[in-house]
């Protein structure tokens, strides 16, 4: 088989599935070269996503049914710009995040079991991005869970370990709500493939008490308030690396099969009334974990509930996207939060789990003065924080404007106000935690130097989430491909 | 009321016992147990699912949903169980403890 048949357009959807997963068995054989096969899919599965955006960005979406198999019985793969997006970001991330993992576990026992899981975790995601159809997306839910519970509970300490059980728990729940969603769909259309569900008729029971059970189960995964409280303790107590994509790619997974749902299917048979309410406890996640990050004794957890405050824009997009004639600039607006929150949180993450390593704390009241030992660890959480609060010219900045273009040109203005006053918010929690770091103190005590390749990946990431400022243009261009909104 | 539906209706009400178990009880391993339950009563509404379609060979498409659902339940609850043991060991207690870190 030759380079060319294997890099053919067809089976680069399967090969990204593939490659992670193939490097995952790898490591688990041969613990002594895991490091190695992550990188070589630290580096090829990037190129996969460039090759795969480049075919789609010049010939459209593309469907392939995996061994030849048709639907029903066999397994489909479907890229659109929306999924290779997903993907892309996907790959930014785990490529620089694993450069930062091999330091960060130099010399721990626990690395031989840590590159599986996260090789494991990483094909989940990118065969989730690509799954055509309702009960695919059910099992790879469920592949990402697991992997990502697995993962958490890696330090093994009482706390991680608690966590972990408590994230398993409402993520297995999570999925069989989903999974019953999937019955009464299946019960209701005969069919599980989104395309085929994407035009049937019109609104009955079973499709709206699907939805319902859908949507509970999605909310769950993706920690939207009142359903977060698994988040902050799993997500404080997971390795850096762990928290890092946790944030920026795990609870994105969820909210993205509910984005998927509701375009192609629920939009038309679902009151607005229900947007109202997705908006509404958006509204209460932005308000609640903003407050909460702001009493957070500790630095990891004040990233974490950042993270709560964070998905509550995203399901902002709910509401919006109802408005009449700016829906497209909401869908717009929501996704760019998502990719910038994905760069600019993995980011705050490393660094955070950086002064960890040095200080062997992430007690904020005793960092006094560490810029002067982490210049370049601060640096980023500082351009990260710059496209969390949404300033110019980051990310976070497109995403809060397109959101804001939304809300006054379609008349609910108040979604504006609470997008400003979370922004607000965001800079009061990220300047409490500076006004330490750039504080004076004549000693400060770290017990060992930071490697460097981990100061300057959780940098890259950070510059990622500026860039994406400006090039809007390019990116919004991509998701239009194949039309997903 | 046809029996297929009857196991539909079974299928639904075991998932809300299960998930009310869920809820009400403490100990880590009847946690567990319960979201078996809640497992098994989908996979039973699923079962019911495949008599929907005229002629007497049932639907196959549910019941390959119901074996890979099987697959990914017992991995989960090996998973559940590993972790219970491990906080067995590490909290002294099966319980979650309901104080969250600081």
């Amino acid at each position: 088989m030759s380079l060319n048949e294997v890099l053919q357009p067809m089976s680069l959807p399967a090969w990204l599935v593939a490659l992670p997963l193939l490097a995952a068995g790898l490591s688990v054989v041969m613990p002594r070269c895991s490091v190695w096969t992550a990188f070589f899919s630290a580096i090829t599965t990037p190129f996969l996503v460039v090759c795969l955006g480049r075919e789609i960005f010049f010939h459209g979406s593309i469907e392939i049914h995996v061994g030849g198999w048709q639907t029903p019985l066999g397994i489909s793969l479907y890229a659109d710009g929306l999924s290779t997006a997903m993907l892309g970001v996907t790959a930014l991330v785990f490529g620089i995040v694993t450069f930062y993992a091999r330091p960060y576990f130099s010399g721990h026992a626990v690395a031989r079991h840590f590159w599986p899981l996260w090789l494991f975790l990483w094909s989940a995601l990118n065969a989730l991005f690509l799954s055509a159809d309702i009960f695919n997306l059910y099992v790879t839910l469920e592949l990402l869970g697991l992997s990502a519970v697995a993962l958490v509970a890696l330090s093994q300490t009482g706390d991680a370990l608690t966590a972990a059980m408590r994230y398993l728990l409402v993520s297995l729940t999570g999925s069989l709500m989903y999974l019953m969603g999937v019955a009464f769909l299946y019960a209701a259309n005969g069919t599980l493939s989104l395309k085929m569900l994407a035009i049937v008729g019109p609104a009955s029971p079973s499709v709206v008490t699907a939805f319902a059970l859908m949507a509970a189960g999605l909310i769950m995964k993706s920690a939207l308030f009142p359903m977060h409280f698994w988040l902050p303790p799993a997500h404080a107590n997971a390795p850096a690396p762990v928290s890092a994509v946790l944030s920026a790619l795990v609870v994105k997974a969820s909210f993205y099969i509910l984005v998927r749902l509701w375009v192609m299917l629920f939009e038309p048979s679902i009151p607005a009334i229900v947007a109202q309410l997705l908006g509404i406890l958006g509204m209460a996640a932005i308000i609640w974990g903003s407050v909460q990050a702001l009493l957070a004794e500790r630095l990891k957890l004040l990233v974490a509930y950042s993270t709560v405050a964070q998905i509550g824009y995203l399901f902002l997009v709910f509401p919006l996207s109802l408005l009449p004639q700016v829906g497209k600039t909401a869908w717009q607006g929501g996704l760019y939060f998502l990719f910038s929150h994905a760069c600019a949180k993995s980011a705050v993450f490393l660094a955070a789990g950086t002064v960890i390593h040095t200080f062997g704390h992430d007690r904020i009241n005793e960092l006094h003065g560490i810029v002067r030992r982490l210049p370049v660890s601060m640096f980023a959480f500082g351009l990260a924080g710059v496209s969390l609060i949404g300033l110019p010219p980051s990310g976070g900045f497109i995403a809060k404007w397109l959101y804001l273009n939304a809300s006054l040109s379609g008349g609910q203005w108040w979604w504006g106000v609470l997008i400003i006053l979370g922004g607000l918010m965001s800079t009061a929690y990220i300047f409490r935690f500076f006004s330490r770091a750039f504080s004076h103190s004549e000693e400060i005590v770290g017990e060992r130097p930071a490697p460097r390749g981990m100061e300057w990946t959780a940098f890259t990431l950070a510059l990622c989430s500026l860039i994406l400022g400006l090039i809007p243009g390019s990116v919004i261009k991509m998701l239009e491909i194949g039309n997903p909104f | 009321m046809t029996v297929p539906n009857m196991y539909a209706l079974v299928g639904v009400g075991l998932l809300c016992m299960g998930l009310y178990g869920l809820v009400m009880h403490s100990h880590l391993v009847r946690k567990i147990l319960a979201l078996n339950v809640s497992g098994s009563g989908v996979f039973l509404f699923l079962v019911a699912l495949a008599d929907q379609t005229p002629g007497p060979t049932p639907d196959p498409v549910p019941h390959a949903m119901v074996l890979t659902g099987i697959v990914v339940a017992v991995s989960a609850t090996a998973l559940a169980l590993a972790l219970a043991c491990r906080i067995q060991q590490v909290n002294g207690t099966l319980r979650l403890s309901d104080n969250e870190p600081e």
